[in-house]
């Protein structure tokens, strides 16, 4: 990164990373196994959910002391030219559309309203000014004072070797400012930032290369357990809104319609 | 709509599901006319494969008719008559422009999963697990394909479902085996296994100018089969030192090339055989290398091993000194479908090849579990399940 505003949290940030990122690792990685272990329905599957749980459990412990700042930062090489990439990036508004966690954000010139979905549905907002920007090389954008959400964003356009595409940086610090505020804005940017910067950096690829971004969500299957949905619902938060406006195939004759009823009932992922 | 669902070790049910909907603009719906039982899938049966889930919906060798597209679909039209892929590529990313098309940076859902394990995530697989994408299978009625314009090819002859049903997995994955075998007159290609993308990879490597190929399995009719196909044959329950046998096929020097059609569930005698059986059944070190071994060991020096056969997991008591002191060449992966599946089509109307003539047996879907019970146990000479999704009877 050679950006100006992200200079100065560099020093400290690769630290910084290593003992925000750890205690996460340890929890969703732990959480996976757990939940792979339960799947196997073995001896073998009990000792992987076993130690998975276990895993779970220490990285949250060791994470109970939440950082005063988080920092992640991810690259992807896209390819397409940067200047298309930059200037669909520089359309605020279209960030919601590979960048799940945000409802919208709406721009007035040097000024934007950005409003997040946090824990348990409600919503989340603050006010945000750009504080630099190069057309089809970076930009760099800033939460207002008295945000409850203290962040500074920044998103780098390099060409890649051989003329393939653009290498695409993102970097993200968040700043907690303590106190039940901090702790929701923890709860809300703290669920695997890591792993939800990169994610929104895959889906700006899926979206900028491929037209669209790939998804499972609303298709058929057999019938799922109760753990399985669980982590579905924890992973797709909006899965089941999106299943039920999925549109309907009409093409069907009515003899092969589906029978949602009795032990054969499947169900939408 | 009917399909057939894995929940678990050695079970599959055959359900009645939702009907599956376009869900992105390049999406279309496949009504699936002929599908089939890989031996890939077996492995899933088995329940060596990590990150299924039950519920899910098998099968990713399947054409049929497409009846519903999505916004954005240029090419493909309703009435469409397509083979479809088992791998799914976007077309856009720099993999699918190098013809790297099941490595596509586009295609699956859950990258994060695959690259957790394997560091980058190859393209998403139609009912082959979460990590590859956890996408609905075709062993069904009915299916939702991503990418209509990429993947699809559209079939204009009138060639029948079974000569080209293969075009979707098997018959393309021997070609790309033989191909990565870098084959030049007179080669002498050793082939282990002769199941379904065994007897293509032994088919292919003559089409691509072999001098000889040697078959190596243990069931009489799969060997009678490589035998039709062009091949000499070792039963390796014959044959004490498998290696010596090779030497001697191939005057003292080796085969120049080794494909591994077997894959992680490979059968074998001796210590490392049930070393590794053990293992896998404790459930840790997934794979059970046999047959890969004996390609790196019977390889001559400076030759290729290429491997069709799917890994999932870790291999243990690899011979990698062997594979390093002849310095030998490794080719394997997923196969980049769309790169094959038109040159193919053309051998299949020319009459080169015949790939129906691997069929051992037609069942409705409704019979796919016993189907695969019997693909899994090699019983009835069983080579190939192929499955009917809206026939009734006992039997198609």
């Amino acid at each position: 990164m050679n950006l100006k505003y992200s200079r100065s949290s560099r020093g400290h940030c690769a630290n910084g990373r290593l003992s925000s990122i750890a205690p996460w690792v340890a929890i969703v990685g732990g959480g996976a196994l757990a939940a792979y272990g339960i799947s196997r329905k073995s001896v073998s599957g009990v000792a992987l959910a076993a130690l998975g749980a276990f895993g779970a459990v220490a990285g949250s412990k060791r994470g109970a002391v939440t950082p005063a700042a988080i920092h992640v930062q991810k690259t992807f090489t896209i390819d397409r030219p940067s200047d298309e990439l930059y200037n669909h990036w520089r359309n605020f508004d279209n960030l919601p559309r590979f960048m799940k966690h945000l409802k919208s954000v709406t721009n007035q010139g040097r000024y934007s309203h950005w409003a997040a979905i946090g824990p348990i549905g409600m919503t989340v907002e603050w006010d945000a000014e750009l504080l630099d920007e190069k057309p089809g090389e970076y930009l760099v954008w800033q939460s207002l004072p008295g945000s409850v959400i203290s962040n500074r964003g920044s998103v780098e356009f390099r060409p890649a070797p051989n003329g393939s595409g653009t290498e695409v940086t993102v970097a993200l610090t968040y700043r907690n400012p303590g106190g039940k505020a901090g702790a929701a804005m923890a709860k809300l940017l703290g669920r695997e930032p890591e792993q939800q910067v990169r994610e929104d950096l895959r889906r700006f690829k899926e979206l900028m290369e491929a037209g669209e971004i790939a998804t499972v969500v609303g298709q058929p299957s057999g019938r799922r357990s109760a753990v399985i949905k669980a982590m579905h619902a924890m992973k797709e938060p909006e899965a089941t809104q999106r299943v039920r406006k999925g549109p309907q195939r009409q093409t069907q004759p009515a003899s092969l319609k589906p029978q949602l009823t009795g032990t054969e009932a499947g169900g939408a992922r | 709509m009917k399909a057939l669902c894995w929940y678990g070790k050695h079970d599959v049910r055959v359900e009645t599901v939702p009907d599956p909907v376009i869900l992105n603009p390049h999406d279309c719906i496949v009504k699936i006319t002929r599908t089939a039982i890989c031996g890939s899938d077996l492995h899933l049966y088995d329940g060596y494969i990590p990150t299924m889930e039950a519920g899910d919906i098998l099968g990713h060798e399947f054409m049929g008719e497409i009846v519903e597209v999505g916004p954005e679909v240029k090419k493909r039209k309703v009435g469409d008559r397509v083979v479809v892929p088992f791998t799914i590529s976007c077309g856009h990313c720099s993999f699918c422009k190098q013809q790297l098309w099941s490595l596509c940076d586009n295609s699956n859902p859950n990258a994060a999963v695959a690259e957790a394990l394997y560091g980058y995530s190859g393209s998403g697989l139609f009912g082959y697990s979460h990590m590859y994408g956890g996408y609905a299978g075709g062993q069904a009625q009915y299916a939702r394909v991503p990418f209509a314009d990429v993947g699809p090819l559209k079939i204009e002859s009138d060639l029948n479902d079974e000569q080209v049903l293969f075009l979707s997995d098997i018959f393309p994955t021997g070609y790309m085996a033989a191909e990565n075998c870098n084959i030049k007159d007179g080669d002498v290609v050793a082939v282990w296994g002769c199941g379904p993308v065994g007897q293509f990879a032994i088919r292919s490597a003559k089409l691509l100018g072999a001098g000889k190929v040697i078959a190596i399995d243990r069931i009489p009719e799969r060997l009678r089969l490589a035998q039709e196909g062009g091949a000499e044959i070792v039963n390796y329950e014959h044959a004490p030192d498998l290696i010596e046998t090779l030497k001697e096929l191939t005057g003292g020097r080796g085969p120049d090339a080794c494909i591994d059609a077997v894959g992680m569930e490979s059968h074998g005698h001796g210590i490392d055989w049930y070393s590794d059986r053990a293992k896998q059944m404790l459930g840790v070190g997934f794979d059970r290398p046999f047959a890969l071994r004996q390609c790196i060991q019977s390889c001559r020096k400076g030759g290729v091993v290429s491997v069709p056969g799917v890994y999932g997991g870790f291999l243990d008591n690899f011979p990698f000194g062997a594979a390093f002191g002849k310095g030998l060449t490794f080719r394997m992966g997923q196969t980049h479908m769309q790169k094959y599946m038109g040159k193919l089509l053309d051998h299949i109307q020319k009459g080169d090849i015949d790939p129906s003539v691997i069929i051992t047996h037609r069942l409705p879907l409704l019979n796919a579990p016993d189907g695969y019970s019997t693909f899994l146990k090699k019983q009835e000479n069983c080579i190939k399940v192929v499955l009917d999704p809206w026939s009734q009877g006992a039997t198609a």
